[in-house]
């Protein structure tokens, strides 16, 4: 019988979550034990309705798992669009706090749902599926483990769910990036662990004897986030069935090592991870190898060395001693070397084929994530030197840099590695509509330099407010005078972020027609040929 | 294993350490004969679907 284990496993599971909703230590802890139970439930009867009594269909060993893959696509694309709709939400609850609707919808549980819905949830399904669809190609070899792929997708959504839901309610361990408490991350590392071992596992069994360099950045990408996420969350829970532990650091301790997680979860998830896409999905599209593939070597390992101690850049001008602070801002600035390094091999890799440019949206889209992956690390490093830092430390300058770096970098080649491989997975020649590409470019591109440009104006003049003193030496504004000053700048940003979620609408349309085997009737970009006239 | 230990190696041996491993590894992809051994590398992507 199919799936005997799974609906057995999963039954005791719930059964298990129900008896922790039951003897639970506080109320959100049974709250979110229920969630788990109903979310468990769902999942047995789902598999209860595809049980079927025939032998399993022989695998054949040489084919690549795509499955898993399939459904990572669609979970990317799913969780970009609630992730962004979180994110025009908040920015609109700061415009008009009316909006926050207590106690599950007010900013302070919204923002952590937008974080993770838009950085582990879309990000991190867009990772999971590439890094599954590369290595299988560049190794040449199934993916490792069999049915442990599944899990490790599913085991993901479920990590997803649990970490929402317990925003929503009120549980949070306040570390930014990694909210959820401790029995979430208990689950997300047994999940990791999974998902190194299917990866792992397919580069060791490769039938191509060189480990292609987008495999070492997807590698170095899931260990260096398991050490993260173990160290940053060591914890103590307060009770076996409760939801609240306290942290094992204190004080500036406590802070620094948030901050070397949430700086190398940026280094190490966002980057080095989505290099590993730019290193196949970009030769790919372009139909021709990597400029320099020595210089990727040399990106690889400077891109290493460098973003591990970037950290205490967020933790200039606080307790933490000078010399961690200095360290940290002279290797942000160093990591210019290897970012720009890396964005000069993705482009060059189109010299000779720029013509697609023009023709191609999704070459377009590439290079626009590139190109934005220059611009954003060019302004992280400048924004650690400690004297631009005090102007732009906790004002809006840092939320634009992030969203220039988040929308630019990360979102626009997640999209573009969506686009590439929907047609492959689902054996359809091509997109359900090239034009709808453009129209994606074009509405998320406005939409980020919208937003971008608006919260260095709002991020500046915030900036510039608090600092602003008199002769006698007192304060010119209040905070509150400057809250006030932002509102146009706030209204603004949501239009940028209104514009760059109907972008992912339009891709979300786009994917589900392809999917579905319809091609739009559509002129060619770039006109249709000219016939050729036979000479005379 | 205090603090002090700990800091006093990181940034003599444990920094010598890593910055040797970084050259040696930038100047192994640059040895003699690589050059046809990346080039073949970098097609890696492009032989197959």
């Amino acid at each position: 019988m199919r799936y005997a284990t799974s609906i057995v496993s999963l039954g005791i599971a719930c059964f298990l979550a129900v008896l922790a909703a039951a003897f639970a230590h506080d109320a959100a802890f049974a709250k979110h034990m229920w969630v788990l139970a109903i979310v468990l439930v769902v999942g047995v009867i789902a598999l209860l309705r595809q049980v079927d009594f025939q032998p399993a269909p022989a695998v054949d060993p040489s084919a690549y798992m795509d499955g898993p893959i399939r459904y990572g696509l669609i979970a990317t694309v799913f969780w970009a669009v609630v992730g962004l709709l979180v994110g025009v939400v908040i920015a609109l609850q700061l415009a008009y706090p009316l909006l926050n609707i207590e106690p599950w919808f007010n900013f302070g549980r919204l923002r952590p749902l937008h974080t993770s819905g838009v950085i582990f949830a879309f990000c991190g399904n867009a990772l999971i599926c590439t890094s599954f669809y590369v290595v299988q190609r560049t190794s040449r070899a199934r993916l490792f483990g069999g049915d442990l792929a599944w899990f490790v997708f599913w085991g993901y959504q479920l990590f997803i769910v649990m970490a929402a839901t317990g925003y929503l309610l009120g549980i949070t361990e306040s570390r930014e990036y990694a909210e959820p408490e401790w029995y979430v991350d208990i689950w997300l590392t047994v999940v990791w662990v999974a998902y190194l071992v299917v990866f792992l596992g397919t580069v060791i069994k490769r039938r191509e004897p060189h480990i292609y360099v987008a495999n070492w950045f997807y590698l170095a990408f899931i260990v260096t986030i398991a050490m993260l996420h173990i160290v940053n969350n060591l914890s103590m829970p307060v009770s076996f069935l409760g939801s609240k532990s306290y942290s094992a650091f204190s004080g500036v301790q406590d802070a620094l090592t948030e901050w070397w997680y949430g700086h190398n979860a940026v280094g190490f998830f966002l980057t080095a991870g989505f290099l590993g896409m730019l290193y196949y999905f970009v030769p790919k599209q372009a139909n021709r190898p990597v400029y320099s593939y020595r210089l990727s070597i040399i990106h690889f390992w400077a891109l290493i060395f460098l973003y591990i101690w970037a950290g205490p850049h967020h933790l200039h001008f606080t307790a933490l001693p000078d010399w961690a602070q200095t360290l940290g801002m002279v290797f942000s600035v160093m990591l210019w070397m290897p970012s720009w390094g890396g964005m000069i091999n993705g482009l060059m890799t189109l010299s000779g084929a720029w013509d697609k440019l023009r023709t191609d949206p999704i070459i377009r889209m590439m290079v626009a994530a590139i190109a934005f992956y220059g611009m954003s690390t060019f302004e992280g490093p400048m924004m650690a030197v400690k004297t631009v830092n005090s102007l732009s430390h906790y004002t809006d300058w840092t939320i634009g840099h992030v969203h220039s770096g988040a929308l630019g970098w990360n979102g626009l080649m997640a999209f573009s590695a969506v686009y590439y491989m929907t047609p492959k997975l689902w054996n359809r020649p091509a997109l359900y509509s090239m034009r709808m590409v453009s129209w994606h470019f074009w509405l998320a591109t406005l939409g980020i330099v919208v937003y971008a440009a608006v919260m260095w104006v709002s991020g500046i003049q915030q900036g510039l407010m608090w600092r602003e003193h008199d002769e006698q030496g007192f304060l010119v504004y209040s905070f509150v005078e400057s809250v006030a000053a932002l509102h146009p700048y706030y209204l603004i940003r949501a239009l940028g972020g209104l514009l760059y979620l109907s972008g992912a609408l339009v891709m979300a349309w786009n994917i589900t027609m392809t999917i579905l085997g319809h091609q739009r009737d559509e002129a060619p970009i770039g006109g249709l040929l000219p016939s050729l006239q036979p000479a005379e | 294993m205090d603090y002090h230990f700990m800091r006093t190696f990181a940034d003599s041996w444990g920094l010598l350490a890593m910055l040797a491993f970084f050259v040696l590894a930038s100047a192994f992809a640059f040895r003699p004969g690589s050059k046809i051994l990346s080039e073949n590398a970098a097609r890696i992507p492009l032989k197959d679907d």
